[in-house]
């Protein structure tokens, strides 16, 4: 094979090099190439698509093109945040790919000057029954966990889902949120000939040479162990060290701008510095703190040692620059400076070894267009776990399988509390609350995605999550503010891929068109591909919103004599439900969602529990209304008499549509008569359908009728450790 | 009071400290500052708390690295001289690292970080940080630590009960790291230094469910007591 076949090249992207340098590249240059022309920095199969996402806003202070998006919140302070993948390096290494995750989120929402507050996971594993799965969710949940705590950083919140699709291949996508000065903020575009470009943190090492780029552009295949070398090891101490000292140096204006390294190491931070700038940058690797002192330039060049940042400052603030990293031991030298050039100039000592226009390695990539075709049929294995018809027995299959159970197990693993703002924790509510006195406010976060009905429908499934997370932020009386999103997909070179990622993009811009909510960033992750087939497709939603005032953002159990209330045009269907699913009856295909009424309904809750009126709301999701009713009797240890008549009536639906039936834009709602009844009128369908109290859950529909004990519904939602430590 | 509270590379509670410190006794305009891991000068402080968190990464072992910091032997002076410190979580380890609290604290017998809110029953001991506290009244706080459980040998640990020197006890059936009869907490002899496991300043404002923390916070009182009020 050639050598830029091996680096991953294709011969007429390298035929493309060749041209633009007019020369063959050197290997340094080659490296540099292979790696900022993959599929990981490039977005070469996505970057078409995503320009059509609506990215404009009147609260957005930086939107995509920044190393994460911001919005304002009020008072002089913004919310940086941004979701990211790490699946591939996880999936050979659990904790070590877990752990440089959330390292570098974190790294990203710290390059723009803001202080991390939280952190929210997006896992998903195959099932729990084979060893693989416990094996790589006990390393995923401990990798995060050591990250995230040893930083002091909350994890509050985030999802997992358990499907046969992701069994070789998880994925592990982290979300960060920081709050930032917005006048403080700083970009990552290099300007002013002559600055001093100054490599701060870890010192640099032979770590990850094409670990993300190389690791995260290409299906995985057999033996993947061979790959560990590539996986980053993180170090979560270094990182600490790092944000307090950049935050220091950001606080005495010392610096012109600030970028993390990520993938691709000093090549794509550089280069991206520059191509923002539009200047030139010359970097000497000779000057480059090294962990190991014989690496070849196109290894420090590549190496994705972790815990590292880059600068540009003044020439006459350099001394206090290295004074505060000093402060802070944390490594720090000047490795080059900013240049008129255009060019990216490597140099060792006095000599040049690699030479590249800017433009030609950051924005030459060409953008492939993708060969969408739909498959004729489903094309995921289906598996029977359910045989039952007792909607009792149901339930409690359903509230003890791996998906819906409780996730507690996962988040008392995670400080949930450091920092002081955490007023609805991880499980506590439908999305986690973070205090923000500074602008006399709170912030709401949800994480949202359920690939299974992408699966079935890209572009609706695409829109139902985007509908859901808006609705967990309803729930906790929040306004979204901007979304962000990690599309996780298979091999977009094949037609059916192909066909789920364009189908689930134009959801997403759809949706957000709509509802007027922009897309500040996000993050894309193809090749989630082995000999098996492809994951279902991901896409992961995520959402900042505001909370006016967090003692009114619900997130409390009900209380006995409570009226229940199902609020919104949910018409439930067993299609790409949990049930379904169960059966081993999984196919293609979503009911249409009336997105217009479905915003209707968010708003009422939204408003409902801003007044303070209503104390417990959730939206119905995954195992449909009994499965949510149930989840909120057990939260409270008070059951409920609930009748789904008049909802059947309504929307024409059988006992188990009823029941166990999901879709979105349904909530449940529960309070003091008069509360729930104040709600109604409004246009948005309101059914009051029962009242909390005793202590069973006694669910009718049609003919049919549930009747679980609370104590029975809790054991087998809080079985999931059992079905670990199996 | 005004509190120092240190700061190490690694600490990761140190702003919630100096919040619980300020909001102890807002009335008596209490305050609170940073102490840098390098500072030797305690002169103007009256009470110190060492923080969680991963001081130095707590690469070797939790607390053994920070023990040689600078401010540490300010600290020891300090304590000497009868000023009240407290150590909480990776500060509990700091303390009994430097040997100025009896004991050690081992992994967690799960081997895993765990974080939850759970309950305290107060000891017997003799303490300023206690003084608002009945002997077996129970309190709210968060548990959240990977080295937590504590360890001393038998004579030393028949010594600690004799001493009356355990400040919180693990509520019945709910010791989370298998800690040595139940022990969250202890003091030295003099009384003057507690260090805990649990965290306190994670439980000083209504949001977080308890606000019984803020009351270890409130013990220690200047002898001048309310400023520009004579005692």
């Amino acid at each position: 094979m050639s050598k830029h076949g091996e680096l991953g090249l294709t011969d007429a992207e390298f035929e493309l090099i060749c041209q633009k340098m007019e020369r063959p590249p050197n290997d340094v240059e080659l490296a540099m190439f292979s790696l900022l022309w993959s599929e990981h920095c490039a977005y070469k199969h996505s970057r078409k698509l995503l320009k059509t996402l609506p990215s404009e806003g009147v609260r957005v202070v930086m939107g995509p093109g920044e190393n994460a998006g911001a919005v304002d919140i009020g008072n002089g302070f913004s919310i940086a945040f941004k979701v990211e993948s790490h699946n591939h390096p996880s999936a050979v290494e659990p904790f070590e790919g877990a752990a440089t995750g959330v390292g570098g989120i974190l790294r990203d929402v710290i390059a723009l000057g803001a202080r991390p507050i939280a952190i929210l996971d997006s896992l998903r594993f195959g099932e729990l029954d084979t060893e693989r799965t416990r094996y790589l969710l006990d390393g995923v949940v401990r990798g995060i966990g050591h990250y995230g705590n040893s930083m002091g950083i909350p994890t509050v919140g985030g999802e997992i889902y358990f499907e046969p699709p992701y069994e070789q291949n998880p994925l592990v996508n982290a979300m960060c949120a920081g709050i930032a000065r917005t006048d403080g903020m700083v970009r990552a575009a290099a300007s002013g000939v002559g600055n001093k470009v100054v490599l701060m943190g870890s010192l640099t090492g032979r770590d990850g040479i094409g670990g993300a780029s190389v690791l995260a552009s290409a299906e995985l295949g057999e033996g993947e162990s061979d790959k560990r070398p590539t996986v980053q090891i993180g170090d979560p101490f270094e990182e600490s060290k790092l944000l307090e000292c950049c935050q220091e140096l950001l606080e005495a204006d010392l610096l012109v701008s600030l970028q993390d390294l990520g993938a691709a190491g000093l090549t794509s931070s550089a280069g991206e510095m520059a191509s923002a700038g539009g200047v030139g940058i010359d970097i000497d690797v000779g000057l480059v703190p090294l962990r190991e002192a014989d690496m070849e330039p196109f290894e420090i060049m590549v190496s994705e040692s972790q815990e590292r940042m880059l600068a540009v400052v003044e020439p006459e603030r350099v001394d206090e620059v290295l004074a505060l990293c000093d402060k802070w031991q944390t490594a720090s030298a000047v490795i080059g400076e900013v240049t008129a050039s255009g060019d990216f100039r490597i140099l060792r000592g006095g000599e040049t070894v690699g030479e590249i226009a800017v433009d030609a390695l950051v924005d030459g990539c060409p953008l492939y267009d993708l060969d969408p075709a739909e498959p004729p049929e489903w094309i995921y294995a289906n598996r029977r776990t359910i045989d039952s018809t007792d909607p009792s027995q149901i339930l409690l299959a359903l509230l003890a399988s791996s998906s819906i159970a409780s996730k507690q197990w996962a988040y008392d693993q995670y400080d949930t509390l450091v920092g002081s703002r955490t007023a609805h924790r991880a499980g506590d509510a439908d999305a986690a609350v973070l205090r923000v006195p500074e602008a006399g406010r709170s912030i709401a976060i949800a994480i949202d995605g359920n690939g299974r009905r992408v699966a079935c429908d890209p572009y609706l499934g695409t829109i139902e999550a985007t509908l859901e997370c808006a609705a967990n932020l309803a729930c906790v009386g929040a306004e979204p503010l901007g979304v962000t999103n990690c599309l996780n997909f298979g091999n977009p070179e094949k037609p059916t891929v192909a066909w789920q990622l364009s189908r689930s993009i134009e959801g997403l811009g759809d949706v957000c068109r709509e509802l007027d909510l922009p897309v500040v960033g996000g993050n894309v992750s193809l090749y989630n591909e082995t000999p098996s087939g492809p994951i279902y497709p991901t896409p992961v939603i995520g959402m900042v919103g505001e909370v006016p005032d967090h003692t009114k953002s619900a997130g409390r159990p009900w209380k006995a004599g409570d009226t229940i209330a199902l609020v919104g045009p949910l018409n439930p269907s067993l299609a790409g439900s949990e049930l379904e699913k169960a059966r081993g009856e999984l196919g293609s295909g979503l009911p249409e969602a009336e997105v217009g009424a479905i915003w209707g309904a968010v708003g009422l809750v939204r408003d409902a529990v801003r007044s303070g009126e209503i104390e417990t709301a959730t939206d119905v999701s995954d195992g449909g209304i009994a499965t949510t009713l149930a989840e909120l009797a057990l939260t409270a240890g008070i059951g409920c008499e609930v009748d789904l008549d008049p909802v059947m009536t309504v929307h024409q639906l059988s006992p188990e549509d009823a029941l166990f039936g999901e879709g979105p834009g349904g909530f449940i709602l529960a309070g003091h008569a008069q509360a729930i009844e104040a709600l109604g009128g409004g246009g948005v369908e309101l059914e009051i359908i029962g009242e909390a109290g005793g202590g069973t859950i006694e669910i009718s529909a049609g003919g049919e009728q549930v009747r679980v004990l609370v104590a029975e519904a809790s054991a087998a939602f809080e079985s999931l450790p059992e079905s670990i430590e199996a | 009071m005004i509190w120092g509270v240190l700061q190490f590379p690694g600490s990761c509670d140190e702003r919630d400290a100096l919040h619980a410190c300020r909001l102890a006794r807002v009335e008596f305009g209490d305050q609170a500052r940073l102490v840098w891991h390098e500072e030797t000068d305690l002169s103007g402080l009256d009470g110190i708390v060492i923080p969680g968190g991963f001081s130095y990464g707590d690469y070797l072992r939790a607390g053994a690295i920070a023990r040689f910091a600078p401010a540490m032997s300010a600290v020891a002076d300090f304590a000497a001289a009868g000023g009240p410190v407290l150590g909480i979580c990776n500060g509990f380890q700091v303390l009994c690292e430097s040997g100025l609290l009896p004991g050690a604290l081992l992994t967690n017998t799960g081997t895993r970080f765990i974080c939850r809110q759970g309950e305290l029953v107060v000891g017997e001991a003799d303490s300023p940080f206690l003084s608002r506290f009945e002997p077996g009244e129970k309190i709210s706080v968060p548990f959240k630590h990977e080295s937590g459980r504590f360890y001393a040998p038998p004579e030393l640990l028949a010594r600690i009960e004799e001493n009356s020197q355990v400040a919180f006890r693990y509520a019945p059936g709910q010791n989370p790291n298998g800690s040595l009869n139940d022990i969250a907490g202890v003091i030295n002899e003099a009384g003057n230094v507690l260090g805990l496991m649990p965290h306190p300043e994670h439980a000083v404002e209504a949001f977080s469910g308890s606000t019984d923390g803020l009351r270890i916070f409130q013990g220690p009182t200047r002898a001048a007591g309310p400023v520009g009020v004579a005692a």
